[in-house]
């Protein structure tokens, strides 16, 4: 059966694609290869290197990579190391954990509550970024913040949770932001389940956790595979905390985001920053290259 | 025995219900009292006497409304425009041409493009936009944006287009129509739910971005709300908690109207990534 042929000659689908193909060539494919090129040079936006710049090598991956200082504070590996904390705690965590029990405690299940939590936590996904920001500083200063309100019913204590515990403060604030496409992405999974499967299980007295782990988790594993490398690699290039935190204090929230833009942006030290950017591209495309060859497999398998 | 146990399972669904609703509609309690006390802090405090004062301040201000009436709806709206009818485009030649492994090819496409997003394209994209001489344009934001929407975009795309069968357009082509002619007058009304949803998507990630602005414009007169929000400091350098929510809510309200609209017309349906 060749239906694709006939309705649009191949010069008529290039014309039809041209478009998008010269968008995507010089916004996502152009950036991508001039980064590598940059990273190889000393070039920065203003004075002596922005127009007489040199190649200077592997001098900027030698730099960053520098045992001797790299995990300091401010430093590549201290970013990278809070990054990856980040992604660990905020996505692979918070976002899987708290979305899989949300579409869980909600499956099969219509009405009014389901509407209303879902509404809430898709709003809070798709709030503008710094709308949110401010709700959340609002939310957790220390003097007037609702939470520290809240928590003065057990203890006195008053918490400066931006200043005393940054990096904890990001990896809520990012479950909380994020959580909804998790939620989607497993409540219609789950929807998919054929209502027999679990019908078996309570016939045997099986208790919900025990349907939830032996029936409903196995046959969702590949859409929670799928949601954890979409997840890591957005959650990998967020750059919202810095709303929260810009980076600090003392660099204890500098995400490679953040740690790109004070490089790049601060600095005007375009060729390091765009061996970060190297860096951070070749960890991703890793990620999403893995996930490939997972998907792959599968797909053969079944 | 069974009925205990049903009890205990149903008080504990309740229980954990309360308590993740909780944890999700706390942070924005504040964004829904603020604005209307006029002595607003960080803190939420019914307001005593609740007011319109602090919009009618915001509304005096010429630059944040002009950020936010004018700048947001032109970057938001152009990368809607850019993104909808270009992903369409492209959407209709791939389902409709015979590209080998072409699914394969938009799933990378859309994958590569998460990875050439945010932290790695922040620097080659201001160097772009610099050598174009685009640096502080409103038009830089809305091709950057684009070109960042658009794998997603064509993703979400083909299954609209897909849906379409093909005998509408074979017919079409048989009674003498050339390929533009078909795709202007048989696929275009057929696929236009798709493209509200594509479009919507778009302009809600465009309205609400903050870093693609903050790095490449400049002027104040080009600012879209996202940054210029950060007007409303003191000279001392702390916010002005009064203006800052009654604006954050003014600016909010058209995401959550379209969010609403389209959940109420379509269902809040799961397409591929529709969001980053």
């Amino acid at each position: 059966m060749d239906t694709a042929r006939g309705v649009l000659s191949r010069r008529g689908g290039l014309l039809f694609l041209a478009p998008a193909l010269l968008f995507i060539a010089i916004f996502i494919l152009f950036p991508f290869v001039w980064v590598f090129f940059l990273s190889f040079t000393n070039q920065t936006l203003t004075g002596a290197t922005a127009v007489n710049w040199q190649f200077v090598g592997l001098a900027n991956y030698r730099d960053l990579l520098n045992v001797s200082k790299w995990m300091h504070s401010g430093e590549f590996g201290n970013a990278l190391v809070i990054t990856l904390k980040y992604v660990v705690g905020s996505a692979l965590i918070g976002q899987v954990g708290l979305g899989l029990l949300i579409a869980a405690l909600f499956n099969r299940r219509k009405g009014i509550l389901r509407e209303i939590v879902f509404t809430i936590v898709i709003l809070a996904w798709i709030i503008p970024d710094v709308v949110i920001a401010f709700a959340w500083v609002a939310y957790l200063d220390r003097d007037f913040g609702t939470l520290n309100s809240l928590l003065h019913v057990f203890t006195p204590a008053q918490i400066d949770w931006l200043l005393e515990h940054p990096l904890e403060s990001i990896i809520v604030f990012n479950t909380w932001r994020g959580t909804a496409f998790s939620m989607l992405l497993f409540s219609s999974a789950l929807a998919t389940i054929p209502p027999s499967y679990l019908e078996t299980a309570e016939v045997a007295g099986a208790s919900a956790w025990q349907k939830f782990r032996d029936i409903l988790l196995p046959l969702i594993s590949s859409h929670i595979l799928t949601d954890m490398i979409m997840i890591t690699l957005w959650t990998f290039n967020t750059f919202t905390p810095f709303l929260l935190t810009g980076g600090g204090p003392a660099f204890k929230t500098e995400l490679m985001s953040i740690y790109t833009y004070r490089i790049a942006f601060k600095y005007f030290e375009f060729g390091r920053g765009g061996a970060i950017a190297v860096v951070v591209m070749l960890i991703n495309l890793t990620l999403a290259l893995g996930y490939l060859a997972i998907l792959r497999r599968q797909a053969v398998r079944s | 025995m069974k009925t205990v146990r049903l009890v205990l399972t149903r008080t504990l669904f309740y229980v954990v219900v309360a308590l993740v609703g909780t944890f999700f509609v706390l942070p924005l309690l504040w964004l829904l009292v603020a604005p209307f006390d006029v002595k607003a802090n960080l803190a939420v405090a019914l307001p005593t006497h609740p007011t319109l004062a602090n919009f009618r301040a915001v509304l005096n201000n010429a630059f944040a409304m002009r950020a936010l009436t004018r700048n947001t709806i032109i970057q938001a709206g152009g990368t809607m425009l850019g993104t909808t009818f270009i992903a369409t485009l492209a959407a209709y030649a791939l389902s409709r041409t015979a590209v080998p492994a072409k699914d394969l090819l938009v799933y990378m496409l859309m994958l590569f493009s998460s990875v050439v997003t945010g932290t790695a394209a922040m620097v080659p994209i201001f160097l772009l936009i610099y050598h174009l001489g685009l640096i502080d344009t409103q038009l830089a934001v809305i091709l950057t944006l684009t070109g960042g929407l658009l794998p997603s975009g064509i993703f979400m795309m083909r299954d609209f287009v897909e849906a379409i069968p093909r005998s509408y357009e074979e017919s079409a082509l048989v009674a003498g129509a050339n390929s533009f002619q078909v795709f202007r007058d048989v696929v275009l009304p057929l696929v236009r739910p798709g493209m509200m949803v594509v479009a919507i998507w778009a302009f809600v990630n465009a309205w609400g971005t903050f870093l693609i602005p903050f790095i490449l414009l400049r002027s104040p007169e080009n600012m879209p709300a996202s940054v210029a929000i950060y007007s409303f400091y003191t000279e001392a350098g702390t916010p002005i908690i009064t203006l800052v929510s009654a604006y954050a809510l003014l600016y909010t309200i058209p995401v959550v109207v379209l969010y609403l609209l389209v959940n109420w017309r379509y269902g809040f349906r799961f397409f591929g990534g529709i969001k980053r």
